[in-house]
């Protein structure tokens, strides 16, 4: 204590605090703040920089018969795609409630897991599923079909093809 | 040293000193002796570094049957039976993708005992969900988390979370069709947030919910990085947890006075029979008087002796007949049936219908209503409800006694009664006429979120709460007719999720009814 015996000191006197006192609620002050940043920053590990995910552009190719309004499911790929009046356009086939995929028909999409429902063009007509299904870019490229997987694009965009 | 006469050489002492290893080695682990005498049995709790957390001294209130049922140290049993198979799976699964699969087949059919261990491992999991569910409504029952022990209740509470939790990072484990479309649900769960941030529309600045799948994945799809981290959640992080949080859980009870008792224990407890349990054969070696100059609720204090027995034997014997009792259930039942092992996980085609273990289908069907508000918002609700109960209920009428307080078991009948007809109503409601997209296909979201049938039962149960309080003038009431009304509400959801949803999460009658795919 720096405090000279004999002063008489009241407790809830805040200029009273000694010397050593202040220092030591500094340092344990510091530490804390110290830990709270390391702890911040080890948070930053497992937010992965790269992810390790596969291309998302996709080359279709869709079968001659296949008719106006039938959904065309690429081998191992979530999507849909269809042609009508020689305008094609894919939708997304994962669910936008919780990710299941949903299975395509000519009447819309039905959803395995929680029950949603969608109308052939996307829009939710009944379930939790709280948007329509995605639709995604399709471009052309030296004569084919390529979805782009990552790209959304707005409903009711059609290429002509 | 040698007892006895001084030996004859240094060569006699060394044979003589040889001979005694065994029982000196036995003597220096268990210093205080047999514990025959009140004396020797309390140093044998308190020189042990396992047997510590216990009191030397046990009430007889505590060692009834229905004070507890066993059911915490049920709890605790089935633990370390997870804990010791879980070690044994340890030595052939391997969490890679390409082979986490093929890895539980060679454990299920080629490993010497593998199936019976893992089976083991599944059954004393799912027994740990129900012990810790039970003793959960044991401790509100009993109006245990009173004072001072509210702040135990909330440890607990952190205990069934991360008792779900070690239960969910388990089943996703195998990469079958189970673990993958429950890591696809479940991360999506996390995501869920931006049902809300779309709707007011400020997820490209605020996606709280994307960061969550993202760090739960490691990645945008599941695959490696989702199983390691899972993987490593479930054998090391939610262990490690689970571990510190069972210390303090037992550290406080025992430092919170020990077991509940109802304030008038002793004069319903009667005199303890002196021939059955000698009381103070000796003078004690450790005084009580400096038990009570700890706090005023340890737990000589305000009883007196009398009414307490020596946790050696009777306490730890009846903790080894729970335990004992818990590995036979676990064993019995992992030898009539087996742990489930799926297809392999399939990215492109989810089961139909893909279920969730018995413990989550009530959630399952939260999440059928909303994926924010079931997955998120309600759990959290619940979970905050719960965790305030002991720190509104400060009334002492009922403690100790099960369902004790104003209004009793008759309300505690009436809750349950409101309970299951309240969530059976709404459960029919939607199951007949649907709910607000069918009848109003354009209403926005946000509304759905807000007003489902999972809010609605939440928001019955709180009124019918509130009504309680009022009505008795007590918060307890309030809170017996909540917690009861949760427990209906669980149980409703888990049967009709697991009975009565089929394909596309239709509802059916019976799996007979079900459409040929």
């Amino acid at each position: 204590m720096t405090v000279k015996p004999g002063t008489p000191v009241s407790r809830l006197d805040p200029e009273q605090i000694p010397r050593r006192d202040a220092l030591g609620l500094l340092s344990l002050w510091s530490m804390a703040t110290a830990l709270l940043f390391a702890t911040v920053g080890m948070l930053r590990l497992p937010k992965a920089a790269v992810l390790a995910s596969p291309s998302k552009k996709v080359k279709v190719q869709l079968p001659e018969t296949l008719a106006d309004g039938e959904p065309f499911v690429p081998p191992g790929r979530s999507m849909a795609v269809f042609r009508q009046a020689g305008q094609v356009y894919a939708i997304s086939t994962v669910c936008t409630h919780l990710g299941c995929i949903v299975k395509a028909s000519a009447g819309g999409f039905a959803c395995p897991c929680h029950g949603s429902e969608f109308e052939a063009d996307g829009t939710v007509r009944k379930g939790p599923a709280p948007r329509p299904l995605d639709w995604l870019e399709v471009s052309t490229s030296g004569g084919a079909l390529v979805v782009n997987e990552g790209a959304t694009v707005k409903p009711g965009t059609k290429v002509n093809v | 040293m040698s007892d006895g006469p001084a030996p004859a050489s240094a060569l006699q002492e060394f044979r003589d000193n040889l001979l005694a290893v065994p029982g000196r080695i036995v003597a220096t682990a268990f210093r205080s002796g047999r514990p025959v005498t009140d004396r020797a049995r309390s140093s044998f709790v308190f020189g042990n570094v396992f047997l510590h957390l216990h009191a030397a001294r046990t009430h007889r209130w505590s060692l009834r049957w229905a004070t507890t049922a066993g059911l915490g140290i049920a709890s605790v049993a089935a633990f370390l039976i997870t804990l010791v198979t879980g070690v044994m799976l340890m030595f052939y699964y391997k969490p890679y993708t390409d082979v986490a699969y093929d890895s539980i087949k060679d454990i299920h059919f080629v490993v010497p005992t593998g199936r019976f261990m893992r089976n083991i491992h599944r059954w004393a999991a799912n027994i740990m969900v129900v012990t810790v569910i039970l003793h959960m409504a044991r401790a509100f029952y009993t109006a245990a988390y009173r004072a001072p022990r509210e702040f135990n209740w909330l440890i607990g509470l952190a205990l069934l979370v991360t008792t779900l939790g070690l239960s969910f990072t388990g089943y996703l484990l195998p990469w079958d069709q189970l673990a993958y479309w429950a890591i696809t649900i479940g991360a999506n769960i996390a995501q869920s947030p931006r049902e809300v941030t779309d709707a007011i529309g400020i997820t490209a600045t605020f996606d709280i919910g994307g960061l969550q799948r993202m760090l739960l994945l490691g990645s945008d799809i599941v695959g490696e990085e989702a199983l390691i981290r899972f993987y490593l959640l479930h054998v090391m992080l939610l262990p490690l947890v689970i571990a510190a949080l069972m210390a303090v859980h037992f550290w406080r009870v025992r430092k919170d006075g020990g077991l509940t008792k109802p304030a008038d224990v002793n004069a319903r407890m009667g005199p303890a029979p002196s021939d059955v349990y000698p009381v103070f054969s000796e003078m004690p070696a450790k005084t009580y008087h400096l038990a009570a100059v700890v706090k005023g609720r340890s737990p000589a204090v305000d009883g007196g002796p009398e009414q307490t027995v020596p946790s050696m034997p009777h306490l730890f014997y009846a903790e080894l007949g729970v335990t004992m009792l818990t590995l036979f259930v676990c064993t019995a039942l992992a030898m009539v049936s087996d742990a489930p092992l799926k297809e392999l996980a399939n990215p492109m085609v989810p089961e139909n219908p893909a279920k969730a273990p018995w413990y989550f289908l009530g959630l399952q069907e939260l999440v059928a209503f909303s994926a924010f508000m079931g997955g998120i918002g309600i759990p959290m609700i619940v979970l905050v409800g719960l965790g305030l109960i002991p720190y509104l209920d400060r009334e002492r009428e009922g403690t100790g006694d099960w369902c004790g307080g104003p209004g009793g078991w008759p309300l505690v009948q009436r809750s349950i009664a409101f309970g299951f007809s309240a969530s059976l109503i709404v459960e029919t409601i939607v199951i007949r006429y649907g709910w607000l997209r069918e009848w109003f296909p354009d209403i926005p979201q946000l509304v759905i979120t807000a007003v489902n049938p999972g809010t609605v039962i939440t928001a019955i149960y709180a009124a019918y709460s509130l009504w309680l309080v009022r009505r008795y003038n007590s918060t307890r009431a309030g809170a017996l007719g909540l917690f009861t009304c949760f427990l209906c509400g669980f149980v409703v959801l888990t049967v009709i999720g697991t009975y009565f949803r089929g394909p596309n999460w239709q509802f059916y009658w019976s799996p007979s009814d079900w459409p040929g795919h």
